[in-house]
């Protein structure tokens, strides 16, 4: 790995670590992570393959109230690093070491995420000094404690022997690697059961399944379902006897002069 | 009436301000900590208001300070639209209205609840999933580049101008926004959100799973022509994508049972590993 490549991959490890808690520009969803790890290391095609299977796997490993989900920061760069650098893994191996990556990720997120409870606590004797520059200056060193956190393990897989990763993986026998790559066709699952028990209630499951008949049966492209799924939400929202009794109150009021302030926010929303 | 207070409101924050709390607002989560969450955050992105209406009073500057650092949680995104309502009622006070510091609480408490009830499942539970699923399926089916980037550009496209325009409401509508959070529009946004999730769900069960199951049940050779029937033949006759739909359910029990997901996954594995050790899955 030349010292350029290097540079770059603990730029896009650094960026992918504070992106991963900020979870603003998703820097750190696996299609975009390992594709900058391909560009940083000069292997952009198996970055995006290996990055388009692992994203299917994390799609819904999502930060949802206090509950810290696997790290795909850490998955996507490291498995990346190993996928398209010199140890040269297949796909399908890179995939396998994802998964406890992500797990050893949550863990140091737990503990990082710990520690910044103290650093508020800092931040609360800086405001009692209205010193606005000491929290800008504490919330950036946060960021950059989060960003180390997956910058500095990936520089020491840089430095581990590709030699040495190969050997240990030829060392897995057969029905462990073809078992492991036959799951990650079907391990997809668990992140769709995660974002239905999100959302699920008794009003929404029947669209769930008119969803899995048209896919299952038809040949319909995925735009031409989002299409469907926005008309269909359309439609309901519409004709629902619930939306209907308030929205004839609700029209009723827009005529008068005492409009009420749901009035303006649907006003606000047309303007925009 | 609340119009007319609008425009007698002697404004003082700046478009400058505007442009700086919306930068500011996309680093929320940076001092995330299990004691108050994205307090530090909040803070950070008040810091340009606070600036503006306190500068030179260490005494009201403080104040402000502690008052953005309590208590907050919500979706990432809706903090714009809390923000632009602190942002207004900062301002007021700052013009000398009554508004205590227990006011400002509340509305902050009282908002951010109801916030990720809505921003949650748009944005994480249909946005980027959405985005996320169809980006995934360009990049294996070797469409180079341009699925990353669409992923990239069309996720931060919607983020962004919905961080925008929820700051600009929240300012513009300051406290009226808080009196109708019960009101229509919000539970048609999160029903309509929630609807068009599951449908794509749905549509990904059979559509982004690959399972196969080459086990022989039959063969007949009828006329010299031999077919051989597997297991996964049958499978398809009864309905394609049914057993990746009974695992789904079988995860959805499982997450419910209060199993940890990353469990749920090294459980997949194993169920890989031990399928085709048997030869069931191949």
């Amino acid at each position: 790995m030349s010292a350029i490549s290097v540079i770059l991959l603990l730029i896009v490890a650094f960026l992918a670590g504070v992106d991963v808690v900020l979870d603003e520009w998703e820097l750190a969803q696996p299609l975009i992570a390992c594709t900058l790890v391909g560009l940083a290391l000069g292997d952009v095609s198996s970055g995006i393959l290996l990055g388009g299977q692992l994203q299917l796997i994390a799609i819904g490993w999502m930060n949802i109230g206090s509950a810290i989900p696997p790290d795909a920061a850490l998955a996507s760069i490291v498995s990346a690093v190993l996928v398209c650098g010199p140890a040269n893994l297949s796909v399908s191996n890179g995939i396998a070491i994802a998964i406890p990556l992500a797990v050893a990720g949550q863990v140091l997120n737990i503990f990082v995420r710990s520690l910044i409870v103290l650093m508020a606590h800092v931040v609360d004797s800086r405001a009692k000094a209205a010193d606005i520059k000491g929290i800008d200056g504490i919330h950036y060193l946060d960021m950059v404690i989060q960003g180390l956190r997956i910058a500095i393990p990936t520089y020491i897989v840089t430095i581990v022997s590709p030699q040495a990763v190969q050997g240990a993986l030829n060392a897995i026998p057969k029905v462990i690697t073809k078992g492991l790559s036959i799951a990650g066709g079907f391990v997809v699952v668990v992140g769709f059961a995660m974002v239905i028990n999100m959302m699920a209630n008794n009003e929404v499951w029947p669209f769930f399944f008119i969803g899995f008949v048209l896919a299952a049966i038809t040949k319909l492209n995925l735009i031409a379902f989002g299409i469907l799924g926005v008309c269909i939400a359309l439609i309901y929202v519409k004709l629902s006897p619930r939306f209907n009794a308030q929205s004839t109150v609700v029209e009723g009021a827009a005529g008068e002069e005492t409009s009420s302030g749901g009035d303006d926010i649907d006003r606000a929303l047309d303007e925009l | 009436m609340a119009d007319n207070e609008t425009v007698e409101k002697q404004k003082r924050l700046t478009h400058g301000d505007m442009v700086k709390t919306f930068w500011r607002a996309g680093f929320l989560q940076g001092s995330w900590n299990y004691e108050r969450v994205q307090n530090v955050g909040f803070c950070f992105q008040m810091i340009p208001t606070i600036k503006r209406l306190y500068k030179g009073d260490d005494k009201e500057t403080a104040a402000a300070l502690q008052r953005h650092l309590t208590f907050m949680q919500t979706t990432p995104v809706m903090t714009s639209l809390i923000g632009g309502i602190s942002m207004a009622m900062e301002e007021e006070r700052a013009n000398g209205k009554p508004i205590d510091d227990a006011t400002i609480a509340s509305v902050k408490v009282g908002t951010m609840g109801p916030m990720a009830g809505v921003g949650d499942p748009i944005f994480w539970g249909t946005i980027r999933p959405v985005i996320a699923s169809f980006a995934a399926s360009l990049a294996l089916s070797g469409s180079g580049l341009l699925a990353p980037i669409i992923f990239f550009v069309a996720w931060n496209a919607i983020r962004l101008a919905s961080r925008w325009y929820l700051q600009k409401i929240g300012y513009d509508q300051g406290t009226n926004i808080v009196a109708n959070l019960g009101g229509s529009l919000i539970q048609k946004l999160t029903t309509g959100a929630s609807i068009l999730g599951m449908f794509i769900m749905g549509v990904l069960v059979p559509r982004w799973t690959t399972i196969n199951f080459p086990l022989v049940i039959s063969k007949a050779t009828v006329n010299g022509k031999t077919t051989v029937m597997t297991l996964q033949g049958i499978f398809d006759e009864l309905l394609p994508g049914l057993i990746p739909l009974l695992l789904t359910f079988m995860c959805i029990w499982l997450l419910r049972k209060k199993m940890n997901a990353i469990w749920l996954i090294f459980l997949m594995f194993a169920i890989g590993i031990f399928g085709y050790w048997i030869g069931l899955l191949g």
